[in-house]
């Protein structure tokens, strides 16, 4: 149970650096996406202690946002990349100043 | 907890190649390797369902959207190394081990309960469970997904949705403003030169040289350049040459 634990924190922590680190939109996403399937993890172990499949189903529905936000976000960044002909975080700032 | 033991160092590493690697396809398969690890880690913890959903919309779907985009996109150099914010990585490096330390610390400290285990939950199988409180306890937040999704769907193709603003240039056209062009500015109106012709190397990420051995620029194609792929250190082996020839052609003149 802890070990679970413990290696969904060190996965979330990592996606958490990669987002605040990295520059390519789609990987800022990818690193987005570690995180949410670390929060699974811990969903699935919790689940298992306490014997219910609640958290079982609360990790269902964290796969299915998931799954809509990768959807709109990417066309958010193929969209930009249109317009900008750049998929770098730091180049959107059109409404900076 | 074998299964465990054998793949948690595998997604450290994973996901370390997510921060590490500045390919962002590598990264996508690091993230795959995360992603069907972590499916494995379900079956282990009595959740069938959820292990075939992780690989199915997961590595399946999610992945290959990811990908799709990537090949969209293309890969490009644009991870440069250059800071926006002073000091931004080292910052967030600093923070995230700190909440990482902090989190685990805290995670070793409680005291955890004797794990119940799911044979109970799950004896009529798994997916009969999670469906009867899918469908049951969890029906309202289950009519929601379905308008999210549709909203989702709506929304990617809204926003990816091109709209054209012109007529398309056609082949007519684009053979006028090339002659154009050379009228006008004197650009040639042929094909651009091929790359790796009469150069050293006989490669496509070695500019062409022209006839008085200055390398072309404009021969190397343009995803090469984008790629940050082009043969670096050109102008020396140029160099190079060009001594030798001088210095033998000063020899030739000395014999005479």
């Amino acid at each position: 149970m802890t070990e679970y634990l413990t290696l969904s924190l060190i996965l979330f922590t990592i996606g958490a650096v990669g987002v605040l680190v990295r520059r390519n939109a789609i990987v800022v996403f990818m690193c987005i996406e570690l995180m949410l399937n670390a929060t699974n993890l811990a969903f699935v172990s919790f689940s298992r202690q306490h014997g219910n499949l609640d958290g079982q189903v609360a990790a269902f529905f964290v796969m299915v946002v998931a799954a809509a936000e990768v959807v709109v976000g990417l066309a958010i960044i193929v969209s930009i990349y249109r317009t900008r002909r750049s998929a770098s975080v730091d180049d959107a700032s059109l409404l900076k100043s | 907890m074998t299964a465990f033991w054998m793949l948690a160092p595998l997604m450290v590493l994973a996901a370390l190649g997510l921060i590490f690697l500045r390919n962002a396809v590598h990264a996508a398969l690091c993230l795959a390797v995360v992603m069907i690890s972590l499916a494995v880690l379900y079956a282990a913890q009595d959740a069938p369902f959820l292990f075939a959903v992780q690989i199915i919309v997961y590595t399946g779907a999610i992945m290959m959207l990811f990908l799709f985009v990537l090949m969209l996109v293309g890969v490009d150099v644009s991870d440069q190394v250059r800071e926006t914010i002073a000091g931004q990585k080292l910052i967030a490096t600093i923070l995230g081990l700190g909440f990482g330390i902090v989190a685990v610390l805290a995670i070793g400290q409680t005291v955890a309960a004797a794990t119940v285990g799911l044979d109970g939950a799950n004896e009529n199988g798994n997916p009969y469970g999670l469906a009867k409180l899918l469908f049951g306890k969890y029906v309202l937040a289950f009519e929601f997904t379905s308008a999210l999704l549709i909203t989702a769907a709506v929304g990617a193709m809204v926003l990816a949705h091109k709209e054209r603003l012109r007529a398309p240039v056609t082949q007519a056209e684009l053979a006028a403003q090339r002659m154009r062009d050379y009228a006008e500015s004197g650009r040639h109106p042929g094909n651009a030169p091929t790359p790796g012709v009469f150069a050293r190397h006989n490669a496509v990420d070695t500019p062409a040289l022209l006839p008085d051995g200055t390398p072309l620029e404009e021969s190397i194609s343009q995803s090469i350049v984008a790629r940050g792929q082009l043969r670096e250190g050109y102008d020396d082996d140029i160099d190079e040459l060009r001594e030798q020839l001088e210095g033998s052609e000063d020899e030739a003149g000395e014999e005479k």
